[in-house]
This record gives C-alpha cells, structure tokens and sequence, in this order.
C-alpha cells in the first residue's frame, strides 16, 4: 500500500469508529424509550446515521479507487443535483433542447476535462462557453415568455450543480511541492470538515442557539455557525497530517470552507423558500435531496480550490 | 385473466419490465406519493391525467411489486399492436387490456372488455380524457367510460392519479427525455353515488384529480 492508501485508510476506519459509536448511542436512546412507541427525533437521528454510513463507505470506495472514482461520484452527484434543481427552475418547451444539452453534453464535459487535468477549461467552460451557448440555442425556438428568467436560472443551476461541484475531484489536479501524488487527499480532509462542521454547527444551533442569522429564513444562529466553525478549525488541524497546509494553516482553511459552506446553505434556503418546498427531493433518506445534502459543499469547493491554488500550488 | 404466456416469454416479459422500471427510476427518480390510500391488495382503478406516452409505465413503475402483477392498463390496440415490439411490450409486459378506438369497425364492446378484466380480479389504469392533453388546461373533459365502469362496478376503488412534471420531461414533438423529477400522487379514492347523474360524477372525478396537482411554481 502506498501511504496515500493508508492515509485514507486510516482516516476511513477513523469515521467508522465515529459512526459505530453513533449508532450504538441511537440504539441506546431506542432502548430507553417506552415497548412499543417510538421517539420521532431518535429515528430522525437514527435515519441520518444510516445515511453517514452509505455516504462515509461511498466516499472511501471512491477514494481508494483513485481519481477515476472519485470524478464519477462527482459526475453522479451533479447529475442528481442538476435534476433535482432543474425539476424546480422556470423553463418551457423552447429550452428543451438547451437542458438535454446540460445534461447529457456540458455535464459529463466538465467532468473529462477534470479527467484530463485541463484546469484552464475547467474555469471557463461553463461560465463562458455554456453561457453563451445554451441562451442561442433556447432563443433559436422563438418563445420569449420570461426568456431571461429562464436562461438565467439554466445558467445558475449549471454553476451550482456541474461547475462547483467539479471543483472537488479537481483538487486533485494540483502539484504542490513535496506533497507528491497526495492531492487526492485534500478531497476527504475538505469533505470532513465541511460536513462535521455542518453537523456541529446543527446541534449545537439546537442547543445554545439564541440570535437567528437570517431570521424568516433558516433556523441557522450564529452561536451555532461559531460552534460549527470552531469545530471545523479544530478537525481541520487534527486532521492537518493528510494536507499540505500545517496544522495552523489547516484550521484555518477548515474554519473558512465551513465559514463558506454554512452561508452557502442559507443561499439554498431562500431559494427553496421562494420556490415553496421544504426539500429539494426525496432521495437520501432523512436529509432530503442531494441540493440539501451538498449546498454547503457546493459553495464551498470553488472557494477551497482557489486558495489552496493562490497560497500552495 | 391475463392472456396465457409460454415460459420463456414471461421470463422476458419480466426482465423487460424490470429494466424499464430501473429506467424510469434511474432517469426521472420517479416516486409514488400515496396521498389518500395505501400501497395494499385490493382492487383499484387507478384513474389519470394524460399529458405523455410515459404516463402509463409511470405509474406502472411506481406500484410495489405485488400490486403491479395485479393491475393491467387500459390502452389503445391501434397504438400497441403496431408492431411487434410494441405488441410484446403493450400484452407481455404491461398486459394492458387493448380496446380498439374506432367505434364503426370494431367488434368487441371496448366496456365489456374492460368489465370482464375487473371481474377477474385484475386492478386497471385508466386514462378517463381519452387523448393526450396538449393544452394548457391541467386536463381535458372526461368520457363517458369511467362513469360506466364505475356504476356497472360500484365496489371497486377510482382512485385519482396525477403525474406531474411529465410534460417538461417529454414534450410532444421531442426525442430526448429530460431526467427530471416525476411525481406520481395517489389521492383518495371515490365511487359513484346512487342516483348521482353522468355529468355530476365526472365533474367531482375530475376535480378530485385535480386537486392532487401541485401549486404552480414560482408563479
């Protein structure tokens, strides 16, 4: 084994003892509740626990499996998250052929110039060239009612969902001094920080959170997000010895990610908010869709890809 | 009864409807919401608005399993027996109760066939506006047809069925299907009242149809 190999190894059964303690601790407060009845906020933690695992055994399987599949579980989630967003966006007849283009000709193009390493068309296929592109193609079929209400949110669900996204297997593209071919490792050090900050973030916001950042709007309190990035910084420097940033510089990229990721998902908030659903879908069991599952992510991964490209490569 | 298969044919007949399923769940994620019944063994009419040809294996994908062997569609024979392929999927597959359209030539009772398929136990899907909705109105006038079946069969279940997000999926006219969400809703179920006249009945059918239509969006 190489030690890349053995670095997500380890960090893999590391999340696996965190989880089979999670699970023994919701089949212990299962065991407390009354024969016969059960405690809807136990089984809603229960559900998620479950989810963890599928998710922490995924990502570990992709890893392993290197750059390969790492691209394709991105390339699978941006296509469940496109459709998930574009089930939602305004669009007609006319831009069908625009949409089946996203989907099955811009999508899995972002995703081979990762494969290819080719970082300059990464930045600019999509904000670019599928900017201008897909707006032609919907005007070609004439029907302009809300044409720019359509074009525009075509163009923000490929940012979101395909380019942003991309970002994270693209990580591995980087060659930074005398970290060798462990880029692939910055994946799973940023997807544990981003998701336990989340997580932490969650509860602790149930506990002590008082002050709402955005009240109407999400349940989000800044004791929360401060506990949430507090505990990023602090994951991010236990977990510093898998990244090239130092310990001091790995919390502080973790606290900034989570920063990002958290403000993120109140941008995915207001926008399922406007649109009138609670969740984007019904697809991961106990956390809704895919967009709720990844907003954090999503904002997060251009923001992580662009620092450690401006400080480290 | 189902018409009667050889071995192999079922086998295919089988493999066939479980690659479409595992299509129309891969490419729209579709998803049955039961609104006002549950997934159980009993017989139903599953009643539905008709925007798309996908329609049917739609919510024919949806049923678990067990009630899916027990329900056959309603579907036109000029359209499935077109040719062989169509043959095989419209009978093997679906097992849909073909009626034949043109009411001068035909020479089976499109009713009394339908009739015939309940008393033997089967469930159905049934699209009660006939043709393809291509207007911007949520759904055409009903026929005739539900109102009889439900008054000759006053025991079994019309339960409302409204797909949604079908037509931005696969609009008229377009090759590629959209890999957008599709819903399926199962809303409660209702029967003819005595004495309630053809016109009352597929106005209160309608509307409890369409009352299962999601509000419309960022309107």
């Amino acid at each position: 084994m190489t030690d890349t190999t053995t670095d997500i190894v380890t960090v893999s059964l590391g999340m696996i003892a965190l989880l089979i303690a999670l699970t023994m601790l919701g089949e212990f407060m299962r065991s407390r509740v009354a024969p016969g009845t059960t405690n809807p906020v136990v089984e809603t933690f229960m559900l998620r626990v479950h989810t963890w695992w599928a998710m922490v055994i995924l990502l570990a399987l992709a890893l392993l499996s290197g750059h390969t599949g790492v691209i394709l579980l991105a390339a699978f989630a941006s296509f469940a998250a496109l459709r998930e967003f574009l089930t939602f966006a305004h669009k007609r007849q006319a831009d069908h052929i625009s949409l089946v283009l996203a989907f099955f000709v811009i999508l899995p193009l972002q995703y081979i110039f990762v494969g290819l390493g080719w970082t300059g068309l990464i930045a600019v296929f999509i904000p670019v060239y599928a900017f201008l592109l897909l707006p032609i193609v919907s005007a070609l079929r004439g029907d302009t009612d809300r044409f720019l209400v359509r074009v525009a949110e075509t163009q923000w669900g490929l940012m979101i969902c395909i380019f942003c996204i991309s970002h994270v297997p693209a990580l591995v593209t980087f060659e930074i001094e005398g970290y060798g071919d462990r880029a692939i490792l910055l994946i799973l050090f940023f997807a544990m920080v981003v998701q336990l900050g989340d997580l932490a973030e969650y509860y602790a916001g149930r506990r002590f959170g008082r002050r709402r950042v955005a009240p109407d709007l999400s349940p989000k309190t800044r004791e929360g997000m401060l506990c949430g990035v507090i505990a990023a910084a602090g994951i991010g420097a236990l977990l510093s010895w898998i990244t090239p940033f130092g310990v001091a510089g790995a919390a502080a990229m973790a606290a900034m990610v989570s920063l990002t990721g958290m403000l993120g998902s109140l941008v995915f908030a207001a926008i399922k908010r406007e649109r009138g659903v609670k969740d984007w879908s019904h697809l991961i069991p106990g956390q809704g869709g895919f967009l709720d599952q990844l907003d954090s992510v999503i904002f997060a991964a251009p923001v992580f890809y662009h620092v450690t490209h401006l400080i480290y490569a | 009864m189902a018409p009667k298969m050889s071995l192999p044919r079922r086998i295919a007949a089988r493999l066939v409807g479980h690659v479409l399923t595992f299509i129309a769940r891969f490419i729209t994620a579709v998803r049955a919401e039961w609104k006002g019944i549950e997934p159980v063994q009993r017989q139903r009419i599953y009643y539905a608005n008709h925007v798309s040809n996908a329609d049917m294996p739609m919510i024919w994908s949806v049923l678990p399993v067990s009630l899916r062997r027990k329900t056959r569609p309603v579907a036109a024979a000029d359209y499935w027996l077109k040719n062989p392929l169509r043959a095989f999927a419209g009978r093997d597959v679906f097992q849909a109760v073909l009626i034949d359209r043109r009411p001068d030539e035909r020479t089976e009772d499109p009713l009394e066939k339908i009739l015939e398929a309940l008393d033997e136990g089967s469930s159905l899907i049934i699209f009660p506006e006939g043709n393809r909705n291509m207007t911007d109105d949520p759904l055409l006038p009903f026929r005739a047809g539900i109102y009889n079946i439900g008054k000759a069969r006053g025991h079994v279940d019309l339960v409302p069925t409204w797909i949604a997000n079908l037509n931005e999926i696969m609009p008229k006219g377009e090759v590629i299907p959209l890999p957008l969400i599709c819903t399926v809703t199962f809303g409660a179920p209702i029967h003819v009242e005595e004495g309630e006249d053809k016109d009352a009945f597929l106005a209160r059918a309608a509307a409890a149809l369409v009352a299962l239509a999601p509000a419309e969006k960022g309107a």
